[in-house]
């Protein structure tokens, strides 16, 4: 295969220059703030800001309770279906698939004119309700990366076996998911928790257009606005996703280390 | 591959019986999620694009769309997801390709794919700062060229924020994506194949094209229909590049939600029933090769 080897480095260099470029052209923007030197001024300020540290703990605290939402309505649903219902497989698969195809703001345009302050569920008329409706728009977002996940994690352990070992014990339901399942699928259920955590922090579009002070639209104010503080964001933001594919990573070679537990 | 170890334990259901009638329950709290987040919003966009003022059929909304504007901001969109599909399917393949069959280093794989995932998420409005801080009139590249080789880009008529600047921004997550959807695809191209074709005195070219290209041909093309439904539905990159000042189709819906632009509250639907279609034809075409190409990995 050695006359793969020299177009293979031409490819690879191309696409370090095009992927490494903007990276260190952001991260060198963002040192220049002060005049003639290089300084971590940028950071400082965007730090030092009232309504970052607010809209970050807000897009942190979303994010959290998505991917709580998200557990709950995925892994019951996904254990249930290949333990009880295969036949409905390709339905549910199919509805965890739609939200690649309906696109973001076409969801929170039906979310605003369906749960409008004058419809059957006024939820967008407190800010409670427009939370609890992001927090569903963002479980959507998740759906298709977070069902795939704990699908395969389910496809690897014998869900029949130990539900029915589980029930000879005489486990209850709960007991069953809680202390069976759960364990059992952590490792699929973490890396689509990453995955939701690094897509809800920075969301722009339904935060934006239900008026949730989240962390996307103070980026997007951020940016109209000044000069140097949205490169300093952008490389926080970059070391944010970093840090969420590290983790998954992280997780599943941990439990690659260690053997199955059944 | 995979409905079969589905299928498998359908033939032997260990606890149907008498209760298999209720199964259907457990699924109940998912469905009411999807209905009241995902499809009733949907229909709701859907039934108001074919209904007036008053509450009747029409179809005079979607008629209304195909006015020089709104078409014009169409036609934008999907060239740019059009060009970003196609120039993140090619070099995403190649890079794949340069990774899967040997030509670099072993250990470069994983902090290749690794770098994927992340980047292939580094979307929104960070990816538009990015870019701006290098590309932008005094981003780091621009400024290189200008002061190191004498290239003004924007003076030579390249702008950031049009066709072919979006296009070059989308490509940060469209190649990496591209990358990961096609490796295992490339991963499934066997030794054995390149090696009759090499005893039966084909040539480099003759292997790829004769060979390779058709086994990969729906993969490709699956992951092409994706690529461009996802920059098509993309709002924030662009959003935060451009401001309102390029008129695509997300963007005229984004300015249309806040702030009815269009005057028609009703032409919003349609237009958003347009993008349903667009990327519901392009994820039709995915899936429709993907379950196409899945017969060569088995």
């Amino acid at each position: 295969m050695k006359r793969n080897s020299l177009w293979s480095w031409i490819v690879l260099v191309l696409a370090v220059l095009y992927f490494a470029l903007p990276l260190i052209g952001t991260f060198e923007f963002s040192l220049k703030m002060r005049r003639g030197v290089y300084s971590f001024d940028a950071y400082r300020v965007v730090l030092a800001d009232p309504r970052f540290q607010s809209t970050f703990l807000y897009s942190v605290t979303m994010a959290l309770c998505t991917i709580v939402l998200g557990i709950v309505i995925v892994v019951p649903t996904a254990y249930w279906v290949r333990l009880k219902l295969p036949r409905w497989r390709p339905i549910i698969e199919f509805i965890t698939l739609l939200p690649l195809v309906i696109p973001p703001i076409v969801v929170v345009f039906g979310y605003i004119r369906l749960y409008n302050t004058s419809s059957w569920l006024p939820l967008t008329g407190s800010a409670w309700g427009t939370n609890v409706l992001l927090a569903f728009g963002y479980a959507t977002l998740s759906l298709p990366y977070m069902y795939r996940a704990v699908d395969t994690g389910l496809r690897a352990i014998d869900v029949t076996t130990l539900t029915e070992a589980a029930q000879s014990l005489g486990a209850s339901w709960l007991t069953i998911m809680a202390r069976v399942i759960l364990p059992n699928v952590s490792v699929a259920v973490m890396s689509g928790a990453f995955l939701t955590f690094a897509i809800v922090i920075g969301e722009f579009v339904m935060a934006a257009l239900l008026s949730r002070p989240a962390f996307g639209p103070y980026m997007q104010l951020l940016g109209a606005n000044r000069a140097y503080e949205p490169a300093a964001l952008a490389v926080i933001a970059f070391a944010i996703t970093w840090l969420c594919m590290g983790l998954i990573q992280l997780v599943s070679r941990f439990s690659k280390a260690s053997p199955a537990r059944i | 591959m995979t409905d079969a170890t589905a299928v498998a334990p359908a033939s032997q259901p260990p606890m149907s019986g008498g209760r298999r009638s209720f199964a259907w329950l457990g699924v109940v709290p998912f469905l009411l999620f999807a209905l009241l987040a995902l499809i009733l919003p949907t229909l709701e966009i859907v039934i108001g694009s074919f209904t007036d003022q008053n509450g009747g059929f029409t179809f005079a909304n979607i008629a209304n769309l195909f006015q020089p504007s709104i078409l014009a901001a169409y036609w934008i969109s999907i060239r740019i997801s059009l060009a970003s599909a196609f120039l993140g399917c090619l070099f995403g393949f190649l890079i794949a390709v340069a990774v899967g069959l040997g030509g670099l280093p072993p250990w470069m794989r994983s902090p290749i794919l690794t770098f994927s995932g992340v980047a292939s998420n580094f979307a929104g409005i960070p990816l538009a700062f990015a870019f701006l801080a290098t590309l932008g009139r005094l981003g780091l590249v621009t400024v290189i060229l200008r002061d190191w080789f004498g290239v003004n880009i924007y003076a030579l008529g390249f702008n950031l924020l049009s066709f072919s600047g979006l296009t070059i921004t989308y490509l940060f997550f469209q190649i990496p994506l591209m990358v990961l959807i096609v490796m295992p695809a490339v991963d499934g191209l066997r030794r054995e194949w390149r090696e009759a074709a090499d005893i039966l005195g084909a040539s480099s070219f003759q292997y790829w094209r004769m060979v390779a290209i058709p086994i990969l041909w729906p993969s490709l093309l699956g992951t092409f229909a994706l690529l461009f439904a996802n920059s098509f539905g993309a709002v924030a990159t662009a959003y935060a590049l451009t401001g309102s000042s390029l008129s695509i189709v997300p963007i005229l819906l984004f300015a249309q939600i806040r702030g009815d632009v269009l005057q028609d509250p009703h032409l919003g639907y349609a237009l958003a029933f347009g993008m349903i279609v667009v990327t519901g034809i392009a994820n039709g075409i995915y899936i429709w090769l993907r379950v196409r190409s899945e017969r060569w990995l088995k």
